[in-house]
């Protein structure tokens, strides 16, 4: 395997690792104001997601230095191109990280109603706008000979990408309500199982209308599936979609969750497998960014792998080491949010 | 409207508003690691309630620090994809190499130390003090690679329009970076114990002079002192250090227009325009700035007129934030080492005057700070990466004016709002102050 394709799997790998991470987190901040009614649902909610959104969040920015690192060209174009889209998103993240702390800081109902509003706008909108960001990609960016981006906001959001956008909060949510109704308990958690199966229908008929929708529309992102051993993803994705539904319905939330993680993992997969060698399609006549034109030197790349190998087992074994901290239940002390 | 400028204006928005967190969070974290470690090893509860109300003040401090870097990660993409896509292959491996060894470290163990703390033995949290200690550091280090790389750069070598990696390592140690570490991580330090000493002195003017007020005010007053000596140490090797490597910058900040054997340190004069020094009082040390950057009395430092005018930085802010740095890091040294003598002399916990100072030089060290990377941004200009790349080749292509002014308003309109919850919230810990001494059982004992 060459680095640069070492590299596109590394970056997918880190921002695999953050839909699954920061999809538990989003999910509950889009779902904590229909499944906590009181200020004491509230925060066990809350303090479900407050020890871990932070360490979700940076698979994320390492994704992003990441990007920069292998495949400058890429990041350039994208994040130039996507501005106000991006801006958007970096606008709700900033004030999702407040939300939290700041909120536990004083007991005032209106102070504590209305930064609970702020962190739910403020997990939907990203939520939503990077599974239109993935659909646009899948689709294709209008680019020039330059790889500069072409094309306009309003562009960005087509039918397939809005679609995506939908697919992603519905993947968020049903996340999210699994990681509840793991750490929550009472009211809290049967809600969040009433809201997981809905989100759960919500996703797999999504999914079927945006799968239909590219086989129609996109015959690019067909091309692996030429491949038998490439239908192995999606068929993980549904065999792992369908045991979540079994295994909520059947009181076992942890593994529902760990199957829900596997499915999202495997889209992304899919996703990939629609993408390489690109890492961003061209519409019409554009010259595509892939991982063979827009990758760094092979030393830049051989230099960051080391890095990724000597850092990211400690990073995961000590990731593992404080969510088994928090195991369990949520239990509200005198630290809590 | 200009869209370089707008760009720029951005970025410093960004970049500025930032920085006012990593200081006091690098700060207080080395302090709560102090802390812990006196808890840990003494069992006594006084180290433990300290601990828990500087904890405090630092999550709420590490969090908007932590929303507001969001932004700096994909803003070099958004603003600046012309420089991303010629630098990218040498500035993305620090950005990602700080994620990998700092963000995690950091994020994860400030979730155990600040809501965790009923979950985790002793050990652990002076554990996780030190882990987060270690964290802010280590994220100090990649980002001031990243930005040393743009002053000094070193380990590549230009192919087809842009720069390649040649040496990792010695793009990582370019000539800059230790130097701008130390001075960084030093001023840091003096941030958190202005902060810490300034609380201290706050609690004993309202006649709230608790036990954990005073181990506050001492601890902080004794760091100050060492923090402030450091950075004038640090100061003087990074200056130096310019003095070799970027002789325009270097000009500018010492007002210096003519090339030079003996150069003087002006210590007062009017500020200079991009056309010529001012006339005016000024107040001169003949000889002073030779031996200062060079060693020699007699050494010859370059002016700025051996340069063209277009690759001046302007020369009036980087003379400026330089001066009242300096002026601003003489006051710092001077008030801690009041402090030290009178807690010397046992007199620290009655010193009112003193102590009303101290009040309101909390935000001294952080003037100090922002004055000190204008001066070494502003002087970094016309480039953005020294001497090979400018400022206004490296914007974004596509993306305009009207973008770049939506985005300015809504980012300054969020950093108004958090700048002003977060001062708010400081300020409220900080009223509400520790937990009352004695709960314990092993406090009561140790007090009898």
């Amino acid at each position: 395997m060459s680095l640069e394709t070492a590299w596109f799997l590394l970056v997918g790998l880190l921002l695999a690792g953050y839909a699954v991470l920061d999809g538990l987190d989003l999910g509950a901040g889009m779902l904590h104001l229909f499944v906590a009614r009181d200020d004491r649902e509230r925060r066990q909610v809350i303090n479900a997601v407050g020890p871990v959104w932070d360490g979700n969040e940076v698979w994320l920015l390492t994704g992003g230095g990441a990007i920069f690192a292998a495949f400058p060209r890429v990041y350039a174009t994208v994040f130039s191109g996507l501005y106000l889209a991006l801006m958007l998103v970096l606008a709700a993240l900033v004030l999702r990280a407040v939300c939290l702390e700041f909120r536990s800081k004083l007991p005032a109902p209106g102070w504590r109603r209305a930064w609970d509003g702020a962190f739910a706008v403020s997990s939907f909108l990203p939520s939503l706008l990077f599974g239109v960001a993935v659909g646009n990609l899948l689709r294709g960016l209008p680019l020039d000979g330059e790889q500069e981006f072409a094309g306009t906001f309003l562009g960005l959001l087509n039918p397939f990408a809005l679609l995506a956008g939908l697919l992603s909060v519905a993947m968020f949510l049903v996340q999210g309500a699994a990681w509840l109704a793991l750490k929550c308990e009472g009211p809290v958690r049967e809600r969040a199982r009433a809201w997981a199966r809905g989100a759960w229908l919500a996703f797999v008929g999504l999914w079927v209308v945006a799968t239909v929708y590219s086989r129609l529309a996109l015959p690019q992102a067909w091309r692996a599936f030429g491949n038998p051993l490439a239908w192995l993803a999606p068929l993980g994705f549904v065999a792992a979609l369908a045991g979540y539904r079994v295994l909520l319905a059947g009181r076992r939330p942890a593994v529902a969750l760990l199957l829900s993680s596997a499915a999202i993992a495997l889209l992304w997969v899919v996703v990939g497998l629609g993408l390489y060698p690109a890492l961003v399609p061209a519409l019409g006549s554009g010259m595509p960014l892939t991982v063979a034109n827009a990758a760094s030197s092979p030393l830049t790349l051989r230099v960051m792998l080391i890095v990724a190998l000597v850092g990211m087992p400690f990073v995961i074994a000590y990731t593992i080491y404080i969510y088994r901290r928090f195991q369990g239940p949520v239990r509200l002390d005198e630290h809590s949010y | 409207m200009d869209v370089v400028w707008l760009a720029r204006l951005q970025f410093s928005l960004t970049v500025m508003f930032h920085f006012l967190f990593p200081p006091i969070s690098i700060g207080l974290a080395f302090l709560i690691f102090l802390l812990e470690t006196a808890r840990w090893r003494t069992g006594r509860d006084v180290y433990r309630r300290a601990s828990d109300l500087w904890i405090k003040v630092f999550a709420v401090t590490f969090v908007v620090g932590v929303a507001s870097g969001i932004v700096m990660e994909f803003e070099f993409g958004t603003n600046w994809a012309s420089y991303s896509r010629f630098v990218g292959d040498v500035f993305g491996a620090p950005l990602a190499a700080e994620g990998v060894f700092a963000f995690f470290l950091e994020s994860g163990f400030v979730g155990l130390l600040v809501l965790g703390r009923r979950r985790i033995s002793s050990f652990v949290r002076w554990l996780s003090s030190l882990l987060i200690a270690l964290g802010t550091v280590l994220s100090a280090f990649w980002i001031l690679v990243a930005n040393s790389w743009m002053q000094t750069p070193a380990g590549y070598r230009l192919v087809s329009g842009h720069a390649e990696l040649t040496d990792f390592w010695a793009a990582v140690f370019n000539a800059s970076t230790l130097p701008r570490l130390a001075h960084t991580v030093a001023a840091s330090a003096c941030m958190g114990a202005f902060l810490m000493a300034g609380v201290g002195a706050w609690y004993y003017l309202k006649g709230r002079g608790s036990d954990v007020a005073r181990v506050t005010l001492r601890l902080g007053t004794v760091m100050a002192l060492i923090a402030s000596l450091l950075s004038f140490a640090t100061g003087d090797r990074h200056a130096k250090q310019v003095a070799h490597t970027q002789h325009a910058k270097f000009a500018a900040m010492e007002g210096l227009w003519t090339t030079q054997k003996g150069a003087p340190l002006i210590l007062f004069s009017l500020p200079p325009t991009q056309q010529a020094p001012r006339e005016g009082p000024e107040f001169l040390i003949t000889r002073l700035t030779s031996w200062l950057a060079f060693g020699n009395f007699e050494a010859p430092v370059v002016g700025l007129r051996a340069f063209p005018l277009q690759d001046w930085p302007p020369v009036a802010v980087t003379f400026l934030s330089f001066h009242n740095m300096v002026i601003v890091g003489n006051l710092l040294l001077l008030l801690s080492l009041i402090g030290v003598l009178l807690l010397w002399r046992g007199r620290l916990e009655r010193a009112h005057g003193w102590q009303r100072v101290m009040v309101w030089a909390i935000p001294l060290p952080m003037l100090a700070i922002q004055l000190g990377w204008l001066t070494a941004e502003v002087g970094r200009q016309p480039w953005i990466v020294y001497g090979v790349l400018r400022t206004r080749d490296a914007v974004s292509k596509v993306v305009g004016a009207p973008a770049l002014l939506l985005s300015i308003g809504l980012f300054a309109a969020l950093d108004v709002l958090l700048g002003a919850l977060w001062l708010y919230l400081l300020r409220r810990e900080i009223v509400h102050g520790p937990e009352a001494a004695g709960a314990p059982a092993a406090e009561v004992s140790h007090v009898a």
